[in-house]
Parts: C-alpha cells; structure tokens; sequence
C-alpha cells in the first residue's frame, strides 16, 4: 500500500496500540498533524509547554506498563522538550519521542528552526533515529518501540525530516524485529543464582533492597514473595516505592539521603545484601568508602551490566530480566531443603525493631501552624493509601516519599535521577488519563508548582481533576535546608516573593481553588477536594516555613551517619 | 593502565559520534580512536586506546557494549595481540641531514615516499613506541609536520573478532 510518510507514522502508532499522544504542533510536523485530524484511533492530548507533553507521556508509561509517546515540532520544540526527555532517561522510563526535523535538503544549512536533534538529544536518550527515506520509517518505530522498552527501559526519539512525510512509500509494519547489535538479556546466569540463593539461605542478617527495576519489569510479587519466604527486612529506594507494600511489618521504610533510620543501619549492617533492580545511587549509599567499611556480600540483580559494580563492588552478579531472575531464586529456594536460620533471624529482627523504636518519623505537631509531613499523613487517610500520587522536587517530594505508605506499584511518581522541578501537574496529566477515575493527588511546592503551572489549562481542557496539594512554604525549601545546615542560615535566593494567590489563579484557570492556613481545616479540606470528583482542586496549605526533612544524611557522610532531628544539628 | 580496546560496530552515520560522546560525557581517557569498514562493509572495527584503573576500563566496556550499534567489544590487551600505528613525518633534509635522516629512517625501517630538494615524508609503521623512539632519535628542528593514524590492533593467533 502506497501511504505518505505521515501517514504511515500515524498507522504506526495505531498499531503500536497508541492511545495517547502528548504534543505541540510546528511547522516540521503540520503533515503529520493533518493526518492526525483525519483518524480518531489515536488521540492527542494538546499541551502547553513541550517539556509537559514529555512529562505526561513519561507519566503514562509509569503508571501502566506501556510506552508514552510524545509529539513535537523541530528546532525549540524539541529543544523544550530536552528536560522531559532527560528526565524519563534517568529514571530509565520507556517513551518514544518523535520530532519534526527541517526538510532533508535544509539540513545542516541553519534553516529556519533546524537543530541537531540527534546530537542534542544523544546523551539522554537509550537510542535515537534520524529517518532519511519514507520507505524507513515503520521499521524504524517498530526498532523505536522495541528498544524503548526492552532491555533496561528508556526513551528513544524518531526525527524525521518534513519532505519524508509528504514523500510516499510502500507501507507495511514489521511483526517483528531482530538487531544483531541488541539482544536483552533475559535469563540470568544459573550458577550465579545458584550462589546467590545459597548466600541468602546461609545468611544471619539478610536485607532486600529494591528499587525502580521491580516497577519497570512489573515483578512486586516475585519480590514480595522473596521477602516472606527469606523473612528477611526490605527497603525500597525512591523509586522503587510501592515495590512492596509500605505497610508490611517486613518494610523497613525508604533508604538513602533521607532514608528511615533503621533502613540505613540494615543497609551497612546486615551480612548478606540482595539488591533487586536498585542501582546503589549515590543518593542511596551515601560515602562508598565508609559503606564498603563492613564486609558482607553483596547479591546484585540487574538487566543493565554497567549497572553492576560501578559504585559498589559486589560478589555475586546476576544479570538478567528480573521476573525471571526471581522466579529462578524462588524455585530454588522452594526446591531447597535448607531453611533460613529462624535464631539468627530472630536476632536480626530484635536488632532491627530496636532501631525502628528510635521512630525516626516523628515529628512536633502543632495547633497552629501546618506541619508539611501532617498533610501527608492525612493525604494517606483520606484516600485510603489508594491513590496515584505525582510529586514534584523539593522537600515536599521527600515527605511525600517518607509518609504516603505505597502498598502497590505504580501507584508514586516523581523524579528521582534528574529531580526534575515542574514534573508534578504534566505527571498528573499523565496519569489521569491512563486511569480515569481514579484518584489522582500531585504534592508539589509553591517553587515546583511555577514550572509547569501553564498546564492548569491542559487539565481544564480535558477535564483532569487533579488534587493538586501545594506544601507553600514561601521557600525554595529544599536549598534553604542545605543553607540552614551547611551554609550558615544564609539563604541565597530561596524565598519565593511575589507569589501569585495560587487559589485564585486556579479559579483563573476554570479550576477550584482553597487556602488553608489551620491544621484543623486540612483533613476536611482533602475531603471536600475528593468529594469534587470532576473538579480539579488546587489546594494551597500554607505550612511551616522552615521545617526540614529528617533523617538527613549529609554529603560526604556515610549512610549511618544520620542527622534524626535540629536537636542533632 | 593502557588498555586496547576493539569495537565492531554498525556501519551507520552517527556511530562514531556516539562512541566519542560515550568517552567525553563520563570522563574517560581516550587516547587515540581508530575506525574504518571491515571486509563486511556493513561493520566498522574501531580500535580505542584508553587508559585507566580497572574498574574505569570495566564500566568502558560496559558503557561501550550498551550502545544499540555495538556488536561486540574486546579488550584486546587481556591477552596477546599485535598493534601497529602508522607515521608520516615530513622533516627537512638538506645537506648532510640527507644522508642521515635516510640512515635512520632504514634503522627503523621507514620508508620515504616523497622527495623534494628539501624534504623527505618518511613512512613509519609500528607500534607506539618504536614510532616515539623514531620521532627522538631525529633532531628535533628538522620535524616540520607529523601525522599518526593511532593504533589498531588485532589479536594474536586463534583469538578472533567478528560476528
Ligand atoms: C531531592 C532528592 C532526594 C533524593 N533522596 C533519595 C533518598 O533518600 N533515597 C533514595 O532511594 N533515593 C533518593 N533520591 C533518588 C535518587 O537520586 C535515585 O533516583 C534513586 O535512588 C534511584 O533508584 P533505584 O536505585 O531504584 O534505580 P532506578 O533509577 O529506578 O533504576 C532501576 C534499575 O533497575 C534496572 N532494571 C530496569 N528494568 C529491569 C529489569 N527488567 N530487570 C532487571 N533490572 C532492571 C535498571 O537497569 C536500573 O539499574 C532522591 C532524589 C531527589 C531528587
Ligand atoms: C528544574 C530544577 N531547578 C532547580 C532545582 C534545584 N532544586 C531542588 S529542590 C528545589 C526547591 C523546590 O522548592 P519547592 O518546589 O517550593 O519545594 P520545597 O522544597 O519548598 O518543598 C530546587 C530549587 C531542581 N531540582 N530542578
Ligand atoms: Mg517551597
């Protein structure tokens, strides 16, 4: 069938069983606006910003187990949509991208919007095309879709110049697709595993820890099933919340930077780690000197062999697609007829309630003032612990992170690896529309907030009625922590001044606004912003100014080196 | 340490640029790059040298092997391997020089493919080290240019690199 580019990209998509697409249109790509006009399989989701179109096709992809896809012009198009691209690379987040490119002939002469969109995005992308004839461009997307969420996941861009749209080509999508250079690792080494199990079988103080992979490959109950089975302690990191259920005796909280007290001891103290598709962050292990300071071995599970050994170096690697890596270990484990050391196990466990009796969560409640983390808290209560929640970057993403108990996967969204400020509204897009319905919650800060808050009307047009709770603290609360403590309470350009009246600007927007300045008025203030079903509810709760977000571990320090509270400072 | 590494690579547009982007953006050594099609010209075989700890050259290799195009790397210098860089340096040859530079050039057994009045461009070929003594045992102000293609390699015997 004789098809324009155009239109075999929108057949392509169609195929791939596009729902959404997330985009902003531009010269480069009118045809392939035009062809979208003329289809209804494929809907698409017209935003305000590029990066947002990013941020809410990222989102889609993390709270189902499909590929976002998003849709921008050539030259700033793309270049806005940087950030957003960047953001699901460091998050490993499956996406495809497709950009309009200058005509092939004006390539490389400064054409009017023309930029080096391969070489600009080549660094933060898994892989990216340039299509240079028609009769390329399905087998292309299929490659695009294939890569972006084989292996370890990642966004991979499409660019394709505007005469290969209008040009026609025989058209025919591909049911499959073999590269000899890429080939995924599914199955993991059974020698290795075999060590591993054995490992685990003979520790005395076994810890889980486990992070984004488990989201990314869908294997919660694999994992869940390891932990009960081994009775051993499990942490998640921040990305891997809701990997297993937060409120399970067994979870010992998230680790890191600001992780629970006794998450952190385990981590430096138990004799065998198992860490299941967790990347040991240099926000998760604090000095590798000092977290290398006590011997025990370390099991590592991981699709990605750079990600294995690169801070840490570990005993036993597994690599390999994590469900079947688990399912093996579980086989094992079952087959086996060793069982865990229940004194030894006991022990471990007296230990670790001891550090959990420190209750390194709490907090001075006050009558007065909001306290941040008591939102939270009734955030939880009020949904039942069931909502989807999107964050933004700050110390409202860290106290949404330590006091929304995830019970299930995909349920917590935000960005870990780039921290990327303004992802929470386009999340929220993103979300709302793979699971309409239900409720969706975005935590956010007055700073955040201010990045993508154009997409107040995005939602407004297509009716996604986000929660939206804003911690305002009038600050950059996040920077003004690290003032605080490191920089002598000199906080260099951290107070938001000027802040718009965000309720009111809701209200600008066709949305519902709220101001809540009493701790009293907040649970019924959540309520009554669930109770609006179809409305988005901007709700701004004026809270303490200058909480911070404890446990801290400072930079440089290792990962038991926790400051609990000011009274450490 | 000095490590040779060999890539075989999809031979597409873009290819290099993504190994050369790979060594800047983390920070590797990179100390020459190689690269051309092989008898299958839809490969290119690039031979890296590079240095650093072992731990650095595991993450290259990983990094490397992580690229969509990448087929297959090996580090050549785990094992036995021969490597040859080739030289032209053109050096003026006047007098008494001329005579000399010949003699040297055929200690080393480097050949001169250019012949003026005044210069002689010397072919040199060899491992990195016999070039360097090459370029010190001439006087340094008859060198007028210098042009080195960085090193490829090959393992020795039945180790053997392709598809
Ligand atoms: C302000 C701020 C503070 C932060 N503080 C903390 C903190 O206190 N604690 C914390 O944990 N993080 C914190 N982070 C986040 C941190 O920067 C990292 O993003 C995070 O720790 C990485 O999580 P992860 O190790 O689970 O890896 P991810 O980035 O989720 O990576 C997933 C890993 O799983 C692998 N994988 C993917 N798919 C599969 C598969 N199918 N099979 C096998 N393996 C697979 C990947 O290769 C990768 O190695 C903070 C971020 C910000 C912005
Ligand atoms: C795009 C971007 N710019 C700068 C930063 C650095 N940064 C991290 S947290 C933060 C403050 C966020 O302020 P706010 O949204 O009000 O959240 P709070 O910390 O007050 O809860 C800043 C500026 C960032 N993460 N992202
Ligand atoms: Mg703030």
């Amino acid at each position: 069938m004789l098809l324009t580019g155009a239109e075999i990209v929108v057949r392509c998509l169609a195929e791939e069983k596009v729902e959404y697409v997330f985009g902003y249109p531009g010269g480069a790509v009118l045809y392939l606006y035009d062809e979208l006009f003329k289809q209804d399989a494929v809907r698409h989701v017209l935003v305000r910003h590029e990066q947002a179109a990013l941020h809410a096709a990222d989102a889609y992809s993390r709270s189902t187990d499909r590929v976002g896809v998003a849709l921008v012009t050539s030259g700033p198009g793309v270049t806005n949509a940087i950030t957003g691209i960047a953001t699901a690379y460091m998050d490993s987040i499956p996406m495809v991208i497709i950009s309009g490119q200058v005509p092939t002939a004006a390539i490389g002469q400064d054409a009017f919007q023309e930029c080096d969109t391969v070489g600009i995005t080549r660094p933060c992308v898994k892989h990216n095309f340039l299509v240079k004839d028609a009769k390329d461009i399905a087998s292309t997307i299929k490659k695009a879709f294939y890569i972006a969420k084989t292996g370890r996941p990642g966004p991979v861009l499409v660019d394709i110049p505007k005469d290969i749209t209008i040009a026609k080509a025989e058209y025919e999508y591909p049911k499959s697709v073999t590269m000899r250079s890429y080939n995924p690792i599914i199955k993991g080494h059974q020698g290795q595993i075999k060590k591993a199990v054995q490992l685990l079988l003979d520790a005395k103080r076994p810890m889980i820890y486990a992070g984004g992979g488990v989201i990314l490959s869908d294997c919660s109950e694999q994992l869940t099933k390891l932990v009960r089975t081994l009775g051993a302690p499990c942490t998640n990191t921040l990305m891997g919340l809701g990997a297993y259920p937060a409120t399970d005796r067994q979870f010992v909280g998230m680790l890191g930077m600001h992780g629970n007290y006794e998450a952190n001891m385990a981590m430096q103290y138990c004799d065998v780690l198992i860490a299941v598709g967790a990347r040991f962050d240099d926000r998760v292990i604090g000095n590798p000197a000092d977290f290398a300071r006590i011997a025990r071995k370390i099991i590592h599970i991981d699709i990605d062999p750079s990600s294995i050994s690169k801070r840490v170096k570990v005993d036993v690697p597994i690599v390999g697609n994590l469900p079947d890596v688990l399912d093996d270990i579980l086989r094992l484990l079952d087959g086996s007829a060793d069982r865990p050391d229940q004194e030894a196990l006991g022990e471990w466990w007296k230990q670790i309630e001891e550090w959990r009796r420190r209750d390194c969560l709490k907090y001075k409640q006050s009558d007065e003032i909001i306290k941040p983390q008591f939102v939270i808290e009734k955030l939880w209560e009020v949904t039942k612990g069931d909502a989807f929640v999107t964050s933004d970057v700050g110390q409202h993403q860290m106290w949404a992170a330590q006091y929304y108990k995830f019970d299930k996967p995909r349920r917590w969204l935000n960005s870990g690896g780039l921290g990327t400020m303004g992802v929470g509204i386009p999340y929220g897009i993103g979300v709302q529309l793979a699971h309409p319905g239900s409720p969706v919650a975005v935590v956010t800060g007055e700073g955040s907030v201010q990045m993508n808050i154009q997409e107040l009307s995005t939602c407004k047009q297509y009716r996604i009625p986000l929660k939206i709770c804003s911690l305002n603290n009038r600050y950059l609360g996040m920077v003004r922590q690290w003032q605080e403590i490191i920089h002598g309470n000199r906080y260099s350009e951290s107070y938001m001044d000027s802040l718009p009246d965000f309720p009111k600007l809701a209200e600008a927007y066709g949305h519902v606004g709220m101001r809540i300045e009493k701790p009293g008025d907040v649970e019924g203030a959540l309520r009554e912003a669930f109770k609006r079903k179809n409305d988005l509810v901007f709700l701004d709760f004026q809270v303490d100014q200058t909480e911070n977000v404890y446990p801290m571990v400072m930079g440089g320090k290792g990962l038991t080196d926790m400051i609990l509270s000011s009274e450490d400072l | 340490m000095r490590h040779v590494i060999s890539v075989l690579i999809e031979n597409e547009a873009g290819a290099l640029s993504r190994v050369s982007g790979l060594f800047s953006a983390r920070g590797y050594n990179i100390e020459s790059l190689t690269v051309a099609p092989t008898e299958d010209v839809s490969l290119s075989r690039m031979t890296i040298i590079s240095t650093g700890s072992d731990d650095i050259i595991e993450q290259i290799t990983k990094q490397l092997n992580k690229l969509i195009e990448v087929v297959k790397v090996v580090d050549l210098s785990e094992a036995a391997h021969v490597e040859r860089e080739l030289m032209l340096i053109k050096v003026r040859a006047t007098g008494k020089d001329r005579e000399e530079l010949k003699r040297v050039a055929d200690i080393f057994r480097g050949r001169i493919i250019d012949v003026t009045d005044s210069t002689y461009v010397i072919e040199l070929t060899g491992n990195t080290t016999k070039l360097d003594s090459f370029v010190g045992a001439i006087d340094a102000s008859l060198i007028l240019e210098t042009v080195r293609t960085g090193v490829c390699g090959i393992g020795r015997g039945d180790r053997i690199l392709r598809l």
